[in-house]
């Protein structure tokens, strides 16, 4: 579940759905329902989990793989595309508020996650935040528009690193790499969260949203390119097999890449 | 001066409210320490931090001993 508090100009939405934020339908239909109520009056938004394990470990397989071992094989592809589709919706909403959004990540911050996390205009990490994309282990490609906003922000080498490999990187590293502006120490991220929101309080909103606006664009066209290869990849046997040994394994260590 | 192993074992103990006195070089950390996946992740990134090193994911798989990730920290270092 996700909750949210609105209060002067602040939104804190804070993703709470044990064991670490997986994003499934449910999360998808609470963030969609977070977008449709936001008042164009507001200046930020703060995301954050209240969850000590992490932001959010990605996408809900165990979801993904009873929904897919329940249909036959032919629906399929018309499934992820329709939960893909429905995610970019939501993701590119995100992305585009008009209002400052302020991403506050500590711990697991894995796949899909790191793709939610992208989504932000402002990335504050604890000291404990590790960013990775594992997909490649499950036969495909991070499908949220996480490879495309990640370009929009770093340099490629770090992107072809991240993705062909499948190792996470700490906080010190996303902010050399100028995937995050601040770090700060465990548990002071929601504190640097909220200064930062006082700060865009001062601001003229048309000035404000016009900044934003020049400088964020949506890649439009690699988040298209990116959805079609992700449902491609996904309606191979790979996926299938990996998500398969991932719900069946006993491992105490399923989120390590 | 301490060695990589001593730090190793001082820091997993501070992170996770273990006696140092009690963990050996050879033990498991993961049982030892009683952890999962995600503190392990906690771990790593105190572990890159208190040494200044970086531990890709790959590399620490099949590591289940302090001394084992202490031979990984000192040879990234």
């Amino acid at each position: 579940m996700i909750d949210w508090t609105y209060s002067e100009g602040v939104y804190e939405l804070t993703l709470a759905t044990p064991p670490c934020n997986e994003i499934g339908t449910a999360m998808l239909a609470d963030l969609r329902r977070f977008l449709d109520q936001v008042d164009p009056g507001a200046h930020t938004l703060i995301l954050r989990s209240g969850l000590r394990q992490g932001f959010c470990a990605g996408a809900d397989l165990r979801e993904l793989y009873r929904g897919l071992s329940d249909a036959p094989k032919d629906q399929h592809a018309p499934q992820i595309r329709q939960f893909i589709d429905a995610i970019h919706g939501v993701m590119d909403d995100l992305d585009m508020l008009p209002l400052t959004t302020v991403g506050v990540v500590h711990g697991v911050c894995f796949g899909g996650g790191f793709e939610l996390a992208l989504t932000c205009d402002v990335l504050i990490a604890e000291k404990t935040a590790r960013f990775c994309f594992p997909e490649l282990r499950l036969g495909i490609i991070p499908g949220f528009g996480g490879i495309p906003r990640l370009r929009r922000d770093v340099g490629n080498g770090l992107i072809r690193d991240l993705l062909l490999s499948g190792r996470s990187i700490n906080a010190k590293k996303a902010q050399a790499a100028g995937l995050v502006s601040q770090v700060v120490a465990a548990g002071e991220g929601i504190t640097a969260a909220r200064a930062l929101a006082a700060q865009t309080a001062k601001f003229d909103p048309t000035a404000r949203k016009a900044a934003k606006a020049f400088i964020k664009q949506l890649p439009k066209d690699e988040l298209l390119a990116e959805r079609e290869l992700f449902v491609r990849l996904a309606e191979g046997p790979a996926l299938m097999a990996a998500l398969k040994r991932f719900v069946e394994s006993t491992d105490l260590r399923p989120y390590l890449p | 001066m301490s060695t990589t192993l001593d730090t190793l074992i001082r820091l997993a103990a501070k992170r996770f409210g273990a006696d140092p006195a009690q963990l050996r070089a050879e033990d498991d950390l993961f049982e030892r320490l009683g952890i999962d996946s995600f503190q392990a992740v906690e771990l790593i990134s105190d572990v890159e931090d208190e040494f200044d090193v970086e531990l890709p994911d790959y590399e620490l798989q099949g590591i289940k001993t302090f001394a084992a990730l202490a031979q990984k920290i000192d040879a990234r270092r």
